[in-house]
C-alpha cells in the first residue's frame, strides 16, 4: 500500500529552507531584515492531482514554486521531482515542467501565436510540431482570433492566457502554474480549467498551482497546502480542511451608519466581531449565529441593520482558524 | 551574422552532453524531455526578437539613423575632406550599431531581468547561448539599414568614394557582434536596471565622442581610451576603405579585433545570462 502511493508521488519536498539576506537600507529608504521565505517545508504532489498552494501576499508561495522550477537553488532540504534531484540538477526542471510564471515581459512585444510557437521551439520542439501544437492550443483556448496581436496590446486578462498557452505548448508530466487566472473573465477562467482538466484526463498530468483566490482553490483543487510565512501550516483536501473549522458559521452584518452599541445583544456580539468599517464578521457556532442573526434582525437593531449574510466557512475560514495572520485575511481575494 | 562567435561560444555553452539524452527507467525516474538545440533555439530566439521590430523598434531606428545624419551635418561644417572626413563618416556609421546592439541591448536584458522576465528563458531547456546570441544577432541586425543609410549619405555629403562601402557586410556584423555581446554583458551584470541603462548610454556617448572626433587631435589618455573601445576598430576598418586603394591587411586585422572582442563579450554574456537566470 505504501509502495503504491510512493509510485504514485510526483513530487517531494523534504526540509526546504530559503532565507534571503537582509537588505542594507540606502538613501532614507529603511532596510530590510533577513526573510526565511521557505522555513522547513515538507511537501508530496501525487499523480495527476490538483495541487494548490494557498497563502496570501508574501507567505512565501512564488519562492517555493521557483525552487521546484529550477529557478531557485534552497538552502536546504530536497526537491525530487519524477525521480529527478532538482537541487543538484536545477536545469532537469525545465524539461519536466511547464511554467506559467507571473510575468508576461519576455514574451509581451510577440504576437500570440509567435510566442506560443517560439516557446515550443525552445521546449525543443521541431518547427512543424511547435506550429502544430500552437495552432491546436490556440483553438483549445479561444485565443485564434486574436493570434496575431501583440501581447502588449491585450487586456491583461487575454494577456495571462495567452501566455498559459504558451505554457502548455510542448507536453509537460507537470504544469507549474503561478495565479494563472489572474485578471481574466469568467469565459477565460473557463478555458483554462478546461485544458487543465483534458490534459489531466488524457495525459495524467500533474498540476501545482499557486493561488490566493479561495474561491477558486475550493472548486478546482484536489488537495491544498496553506503557507503562512514560509510554513504550511496545513494540508489536505478542501473539504478536508473545512472540517478542521467544525461547524461553524461565518455571519456578516453591514450596518446602515454606526453599530447600534445601545442595544445589548448587538454589544455582547461586539467582541466576537472582527469590524472594518460598517461591516462586522463574526464566526459561530450554528445556534449562536440563528440567536445573532434573530437578534439583529427582530429588534431594535434592525433599523440600523444594511445587510446580513450566513455562510458556511470557506477556506478563507480554515486559514483564519489556522492562525493566519493577515486581518480579515486580506491577502485572500474571495470573487 | 554573430555566426563566428556563436560557434566559439558553443562548445562551453552546451558542454554538458551526458545529460542530454532523455533518460528513464533505471532508477525510476521519469524520462526527460529533449533540450532545445543550440542553432534552431537560437533561430527561434532570432525570430522572435526580430519580430520586436515592428512593434517596438522601427522608431527608435529612425532616431539612430537620423542622430548620425545629424551629427555629419553639423561636422559638414567643420571638416572639409581628407582623414577627417572619413572619421567623420566612418564614426558616425558605427555609431547607429553602438545605439542599437550596445545602448538597446544593455537596456533591454537589464529590463528583462529587473522585471523577472528571465525565468521565462530559464524555465525552457534552451541553452544559454542561444538565448544571448539570438537577442545579439537581431539587434545587430536592425542597425544594418540605418547603418548603410548613414555610410552612403555621409559619403554623399563629404564627396567620399563609395567604391569600398561593401566592406560595411564585414564592419556591421562583426562590430555589432563586439557591441551586441557587451551591451548584453552589461545589461545582464548590472546589479540594477538603471545602471545597465546608464552603462549602455555611456557606453553610446563614448562611441560618439571617440569615434567621430577625428583621434589626430586627441590627447593621449584619451587616445588610449580610443583604443580600448571595440567600436574603434570597426570605425577604423570603414575609414580605411575610403582610400582610393585600401591597405586590406590593416582592415582584417582591425575586423580580427572587432570579431575577437565579439567573442569574449559574448562568452561573458552567456556567462551573466547563466548567472542572471537561477539564483
Amino acid at each position: 500500500m505504501k509502495e503504491a502511493a510512493a509510485a504514485a508521488t510526483v513530487c517531494t519536498v523534504r526540509g526546504l529552507v530559503k532565507t534571503y539576506p537582509a537588505a542594507r537600507g540606502r538613501r532614507g529608504a529603511p532596510g530590510t531584515d533577513a526573510v526565511r521565505a521557505s522555513d522547513g517545508i515538507d511537501l508530496e504532489v501525487r499523480r495527476g492531482e490538483i495541487f494548490g498552494l494557498l497563502g496570501p501576499n508574501g507567505a512565501g508561495k512564488s519562492t517555493l514554486v521557483r525552487q521546484l522550477t529550477g529557478l531557485l537553488r534552497p538552502d536546504e532540504g530536497s526537491v525530487e521531482l519524477l525521480g529527478h534531484d532538482l537541487v543538484r540538477h536545477p536545469e532537469r526542471a525545465a524539461r519536466l515542467v511547464g511554467y506559467l510564471g507571473q510575468e508576461s515581459t519576455a514574451l509581451d512585444e510577440l504576437t500570440v501565436a509567435l510566442a506560443a510557437e517560439t516557446t515550443g521551439r525552445l521546449r525543443g520542439l521541431s518547427l512543424r510540431a511547435a506550429r502544430a501544437e500552437r495552432d491546436a492550443v490556440l483553438d483549445e483556448l479561444g485565443l485564434a482570433p486574436i493570434a496575431g496581436r501583440p501581447l502588449k496590446k491585450l487586456s491583461g486578462g487575454q494577456r495571462r492566457l495567452a501566455c498559459f498557452a504558451a505554457a502548455l505548448v510542448g507536453d509537460r508530466p507537470v504544469l507549474v502554474l503561478d495565479e494563472p487566472t489572474a485578471g481574466m473573465d469568467p469565459v477565460a477562467r473557463r478555458a483554462v480549467w478546461a485544458a487543465v482538466d483534458r490534459r489531466r484526463a488524457e495525459h495524467g498530468t500533474t498540476v501545482l498551482l499557486v493561488t490566493h483566490n479561495v474561491i477558486e482553490a475550493e472548486t478546482v483543487l484536489d488537495r491544498v497546502a496553506v503557507l503562512e510565512r514560509g510554513r504550511i501550516i496545513a494540508c489536505d483536501t478542501p473539504a478536508g480542511l473545512k472540517e478542521l473549522v467544525g461547524d461553524e458559521v461565518r455571519v456578516e452584518l453591514v450596518w446602515r451608519a454606526e453599530a447600534p452599541l445601545h442595544v445589548p445583544e448587538v454589544a455582547a456580539l461586539r467582541d466576537a466581531a472582527q469590524a472594518a468599517g460598517r461591516r462586522w464578521t463574526l464566526r459561530l457556532a450554528p445556534a449562536e449565529a440563528r440567536a445573532a442573526v434573530a437578534a439583529v434582525t427582530g429588534g431594535p437593531a434592525f433599523a440600523a441593520l444594511d445587510d446580513f449574510t450566513l455562510t458556511t466557512p470557506s477556506l478563507e475560514d480554515v486559514y483564519l482558524a489556522l492562525g493566519g495572520r493577515a486581518e480579515g485575511a486580506e491577502g485572500l481575494v474571495k470573487a | 551574422m554573430s555566426a563566428v562567435s556563436a560557434e566559439a561560444v558553443t562548445p562551453g555553452a552546451v558542454r554538458s552532453g551526458s545529460d542530454s539524452r532523455p533518460r528513464s527507467g533505471g532508477d525510476g525516474a521519469a524520462p526527460l524531455a529533449p533540450r532545445a538545440k543550440l542553432l534552431p533555439a537560437l533561430a527561434a530566439v532570432y525570430r522572435a526578437q526580430l519580430s520586436r521590430a515592428r512593434v517596438a523598434r522601427i522608431p527608435l531606428l529612425f532616431v539612430a539613423t537620423f542622430q548620425s545624419v545629424g551629427i555629419m551635418i553639423m561636422m559638414r561644417g567643420v571638416v572639409d575632406g581628407g582623414d577627417e572626413a572619413r572619421a567623420v563618416v566612418a564614426g558616425s556609421s558605427v555609431l547607429v550599431v553602438a545605439f542599437v546592439a550596445l545602448n538597446l541591448l544593455a537596456q533591454y536584458f537589464g529590463q528583462l531581468r529587473a522585471s523577472g522576465g528571465l525565468d521565462h528563458y530559464a524555465t525552457l531547456p534552451v541553452p544559454p547561448a542561444a538565448v544571448v546570441l539570438g537577442a545579439a544577432a537581431a539587434y545587430a541586425s536592425f542597425t544594418v539599414p540605418g547603418t548603410a543609410v548613414t555610410a552612403v549619405v555621409g559619403s554623399a555629403l563629404f564627396g567620399l568614394p563609395m567604391a569600398h562601402l561593401w566592406v560595411l557586410a564585414a564592419v556591421v556584423p562583426l562590430s555589432g557582434a563586439a557591441l551586441a555581446g557587451l551591451g548584453a554583458a552589461l545589461g545582464l551584470l548590472a546589479p540594477r536596471q538603471e545602471l545597465a541603462t546608464l552603462c549602455g548610454q555611456l557606453g553610446m556617448s563614448a562611441a560618439l565622442l571617440l569615434g567621430v572626433l577625428p583621434a589626430a587631435h586627441m590627447p593621449a589618455p584619451i587616445a588610449y581610451a580610443r583604443d580600448l573601445l571595440p567600436s574603434t576598430y570597426g570605425v577604423e576598418a570603414l575609414a580605411r576603405s575610403f582610400d582610393a586603394r585600401p591597405d586590406w591587411a590593416v582592415v582584417a586585422a582591425d575586423l580580427g579585433v572587432c570579431a575577437a572582442v565579439g567573442v569574449v563579450s559574448l562568452a561573458v554574456a552567456t556567462w551573466a545570462y547563466r548567472r542572471a537566470a537561477v539564483r
